[in-house]
């Protein structure tokens, strides 16, 4: 389940990153439908937290300790919104960008969550 | 058109001061936060847990920690004096960077543990080593006139 879920988190973060950067491209700022993109993947990171919190709780244990690893779910649980604030802020193509490096972000995040998690 | 008016509106709205966050500066300043939200607590975690195991990279992450949470604070705050504080520390970053990631390719045994500026910034993307060029590029077209 959690392993999905990383993996859902990434493509859809590498989904949003180059959606956001051909909007950047074509010199556009975000717009409605980013945003909708942008709580979608949040509601993914959101999901993810409360798995892997529930999966603590019940005593299994990430192989690289549980300060690190609650402390990226939170990481990935910020990156996108701070990152669509701030296009919100910048209403330009360098919105979109920023939204794009936001996502690419999370989706290294994930990366490291999947090895901090699984053993071995 | 529209764009330039507003920027300018923009740009003189607080007393004057140089906006740094505008434009490709929005995009930087987002770095610079991801780069210091990482090295901050990346450095708080292994200082406070195991800071015997690797002393020496421990406190070079604890001052690129430091240098990278300056640098957005600058871009943030905006205005001349913040502009070359930012420059400066740009500079000092990229010097960093280079030293420590020579440093750790010719002696490796210094290092039992890697910090932010190990080889190069390659364990991050290599962004700690385009951060600093970007930046001083920003700053330097950001130059009040």
């Amino acid at each position: 389940m959690l392993d999905a879920l990383t993996v859902a988190v990434s493509v859809a973060a590498l989904v949003l990153a180059a959606w956001c950067g051909f909007a950047a491209y074509r010199d556009q700022p975000t717009k409605d439908w980013h945003f909708i993109g942008m709580a979608v993947v949040t509601f993914l990171v959101l999901v993810q937290l409360i798995v892997g919190i529930v999966r603590l709780a019940r005593g299994e244990k990430a192989e690289e300790g549980t300060t690190i690893f609650v402390a990226y779910l939170l990481g990935a649980l910020c990156a996108v919104p701070i990152a669509g604030f701030m296009s919100l802020a910048e209403r330009s193509r360098w919105g979109s960008a920023t939204v794009a490096a936001g996502a690419v972000v999370l989706a290294v995040l994930e990366v490291r969550l999947f090895d901090i998690w699984t053993v071995g | 058109m529209a764009e330039t008016t507003r920027e300018r509106a923009a740009e003189t709205a607080d007393g004057g001061r140089t906006r740094l966050v505008k434009g490709p500066g929005m995009l930087l300043v987002w770095l610079y936060g991801v780069m210091s939200v990482g090295a901050v607590s990346r450095s708080i975690y292994q200082i406070s847990s195991e800071f015997e195991h690797a002393p020496l990279a421990y406190t070079l992450s604890a001052v690129a920690a430091v240098v990278y949470v300056f640098i957005t604070y600058t871009l943030v705050r905006g205005g001349e004096t913040a502009r070359r504080a930012a420059l400066v520390c740009c500079a000092a970053e990229l010097a960093g960077v280079l030293i420590v990631g020579t440093w750790t390719l010719v002696e490796p045994s210094a290092f039992p543990d890697s910090t932010v500026w190990s080889d190069f910034g390659y364990g991050y993307v290599f962004i700690p080593v385009l951060l600093p060029l970007t930046g001083i590029w920003w700053l330097r077209r950001s130059r009040t006139a």
